[in-house]
């Protein structure tokens, strides 16, 4: 392992090494063009005639000094302390605004981005300028401006292609992310709000925290909320996977009449949107809810059953209603999978003498499992993070005193998260639970993507 | 043996009867309180599920503008549901189409990455996204086109099914078609589209149902001002907040107004979802 690691790295340097070569080599071989080129982008595609490929490069050459030294310069400056002048007044009585770290950190952050851009961007530059000299030294003609545009529908058309979707992937998902992780070396909070106040770093302190048990550490309360969220998870997933293909079967008997209609009764439960159908159902068994108003009138029961007040009671109910979400769903995937059983394994099985459970343990079961086995995997971490099924019957309550950062009885982690955002400000405590929920789901992801039997033999059932 | 089949039979059909009845009660109810009258009945929770008098109080309430912003709350849905679906599909098209007909440098890792950030939790970067998203002035009374822009950024990461499907046609017509002079954008959009229709049709089923119950983003970005809302923030609120002035049956009505239109449209298309969500999971 240790050996593979150092090859890794030393295969690193060897390739690094190799291109400052290259680098140097372009430079010390190539005409003047190529070498005012190493500062001036594009600058020998545009002499020889690349005007596409040339201006391209200039401009987001331009774009990008533009924006380190016009502002990123400002926030880059200060990335280290994320800032020291706190807003006050001057001695004159104007206000005087200080430093706004969160500013500091994302910008900061832009900003080593776009370096980093730049000198991919460099490097690409003098790749191109080599590329053409070769070129014509070998006597072949460049590619001309037209052909160079026209690429970008052909050859070059996954460029076209994937040039949106990456900016916006990167601006909204992997910047925000990288700031995240970072501001859970922070100690941004209520108490250090920008513009106000500032933040600054504070190394693994957070960490250290959610790992303390006692007094005001998140310990104990983190690994219960991460508890529930696995036994949540374990159960929405797998009850509902068993009881959807139950479903399905029953529906799919030979001799059940009006199919259709089963089907479709129970997929109404997909389409209502869910905060219509889970609000609704969370206040029917409210204290004052139909289903304890009805209790009472019957005589059932002389006082309100808690069903959301008391923790075991919410847990139990919580993975119940989520059945009447989940089971459709799990129904109609199934149903597909079942018709591709071939007919003749429950043949033979039935001459053997097998009975319809016995038919259900054998064949069904590893057919279905086998199939879906990533798609079991993607259920358990989309699970995991099941925001929706929480935070609309319960919003993570009951809430205890027991535990800290106002977490609840039912809460997931992700819910967790979001209360500690929305309610508490609590960002770098926030950040933190966010990357144990990646954490987490990387580990499951692993370990169970190395067992699935789809995986290790793609061949199996056949 | 027959007779046995038989009373098999009828317990399924017992099973299924009271399965049916489970899933249809919560809506039943639903439907039910919202003919509450309000003036002669407290609009709040409820306690009893027969209406004393039908009236059509509610649903006049939701149309009263004057009184409520509802129809512009739904309105904003709308919007939102339309676009990002129509710009969400296209992005997915894209993608798919470059991931699995293309063969690039960087491709692996493009997919990897994506995947990893994929167990990223979406709220973890909610603060950051707000900021964003102010900086351009696209929060409170503007978190409709806020909210659109941050559906379709990263809406390129949902390419599984669609690729798992592209993946699924032969790669010999584009080859045919390669040789016959197509270019790649041609093969994309003569070809590949227009045999895609059930998954195309997913993807965007799909993208139009999810606005309607985005309640996290939605809020946050609105951040208080109603001019901001869709109608499930603004349901959210109806019921936690305003439960005690007796807006619990006003819930009731607006949710059925947002229910029958989806419904109806998801069972007009339900053959493609589950079309799109088998071919998912065996896909993984």
């Amino acid at each position: 392992m240790k050996d593979k690691k150092k090859g890794a790295v030393g295969r690193f340097f060897a390739w690094l090494g190799a291109d400052l070569k290259e680098i140097g080599k372009t430079f010390s071989e190539g005409d003047w063009k190529t070498r005012v080129s190493y500062l001036i982008f594009g600058f020998g595609q545009i002499m020889r005639g690349q005007l596409v490929k040339g201006i391209t490069m200039l401009l987001l050459e331009a774009a990008g000094l533009y924006f380190i030294i016009g502002f990123g310069s400002q926030y880059l400056g200060k990335f280290l302390t994320l800032g020291t002048k706190t807003r006050g007044f001057n001695p004159n009585g104007t206000v005087s605004y200080g430093d706004n770290s969160f500013f500091i950190l994302l910008w900061g952050l832009l900003s080593i981005i776009v370096v980093i851009a730049l000198i991919y961007l460099w490097r690409l530059n003098i790749k191109q300028n080599r590329e053409a000299e070769k070129r014509l030294a070998e006597g072949k003609a460049l590619h001309t401006n037209k052909q160079d545009l026209a690429s970008l529908l052909d050859e070059n058309f996954d460029k076209t292609l994937l040039a949106l979707p990456v900016l916006g992937i990167f601006v909204f998902t992997v910047l925000p992310i990288i700031f995240m992780i970072l501001v859970a070396f922070t100690n941004y909070d209520y108490d250090h709000q920008p513009p106000a106040k500032l933040f600054t770093w504070t190394g693994l302190q957070n960490f250290a925290n959610i790992f303390s048990f006692g007094g005001n550490g998140f310990g104990s309360t983190f690994f219960s909320v991460l508890g529930w969220t696995l036994v949540w998870a374990f159960f929405a997933t797998f009850l509902n996977y068993i009881l959807g293909i139950a479903v399905a079967l029953l529906i799919n008997q030979k001799g059940i009449k009006f199919k259709k209609l089963w089907r479709t009764i129970l997929v109404i439960t997909i389409a209502v949107p869910q905060f219509v159908s889970l609000l609704y159902i969370g206040k029917m068994f409210a204290a004052d809810g139909l289903v304890n108003a009805y209790l009472m009138k019957w005589g059932w029961i002389d006082k309100a059953i808690p069903f959301w007040t008391n923790k075991h009671y919410a847990r139990i109910l919580i993975i119940l209603i989520n059945l009447w979400i989940g089971i459709p769903y799990m129904m109609l995937i199934a149903t597909g999978l079942l018709m591709n059983i071939p007919e003749d394994l429950y043949e033979s099985a039935r001459i053997d003498g097998a009975n319809k459970f016995q038919m259900f343990r054998k064949i069904t079961m590893p057919y279905m499992l086998f199939v879906t086995g990533p798609f079991l995997l993607t259920q358990f971490t989309g699970n995991l993070n099941n925001f929706n099924v929480i935070y609309l019957l319960t919003q993570g309550k009951p809430q205890s005193v027991n535990l800290t950062g106002k977490a609840g009885y039912t809460d997931l982690l992700i819910t967790w998260l979001y209360k500690m955002t929305v309610d508490d400000s609590n960002y770098k405590m926030a950040a933190v639970i966010g990357i144990m929920v990646f954490v987490v789901t990387a580990v499951v992801s692993l370990v169970v993507y190395n067992i699935l039997p789809s995986v290790k033999d793609e061949e199996g059932f056949q | 043996m027959s007779r046995k089949k038989k009373t098999g039979l009828a317990v399924s059909y017992i099973i299924l009867i009271l399965i049916s009845i489970v899933w249809l009660f919560p809506f039943f109810c639903l439907i039910m309180q919202s003919f509450r009258s309000y003036a002669t009945e407290y609009g709040g929770m409820v306690n009893y599920l027969m209406p004393k008098n039908f009236s059509l109080d509610n649903y006049k309430f939701l149309f009263d503008t004057e009184q409520t912003k509802y129809l512009h709350w739904y309105g904003n849905t709308l919007i939102i549901a339309c676009v990002v679906s129509v710009l969400q599909t296209l992005i997915v098209i894209c993608v798919s189409y470059a991931l699995s007909r293309m063969r690039f440098a960087g491709r692996t890792a493009l997919m990897r990455i994506w995947l990893v950030l994929g167990m990223f939790p979406g709220f973890l970067t909610m603060i950051c996204l707000y900021f964003l998203l102010k900086q351009m002035g696209l929060t409170q009374a503007n978190a409709v086109p806020g909210l659109i822009l941050i559906s379709i950024a990263s809406s390129g990461m949902g390419y599984y099914v669609c690729k798992g499907y592209f993946d699924t046609i032969p790669k010999s017509l584009d080859e045919a078609a390669r040789i016959d002079g197509a270019t790649r954008a041609q093969i994309l959009v003569q070809m590949i589209v227009p045999l895609s229709k059930p998954i195309i049709i997913y993807t965007a089923l799909v993208a139009f149902l999810a606005p309607w119950c985005d309640y996290v983003f939605a809020s946050y970005v609105a951040f208080g001002n109603s001019d901001g809302y869709n109608v499930a923030v603004a349901m959210q609120r109806w019921v936690w907040t305003n439960d005690y002035q007796g807006y619990f049956t006003r819930f009731c009505a607006g949710g059925i107004l947002v229910a029958i239109p989806v419904t109806v449209l998801f069972m007009f298309l339900q053959k493609y979802y589950v079309e799109g969500i088998t071919g998912g999971a065996v896909k993984g």
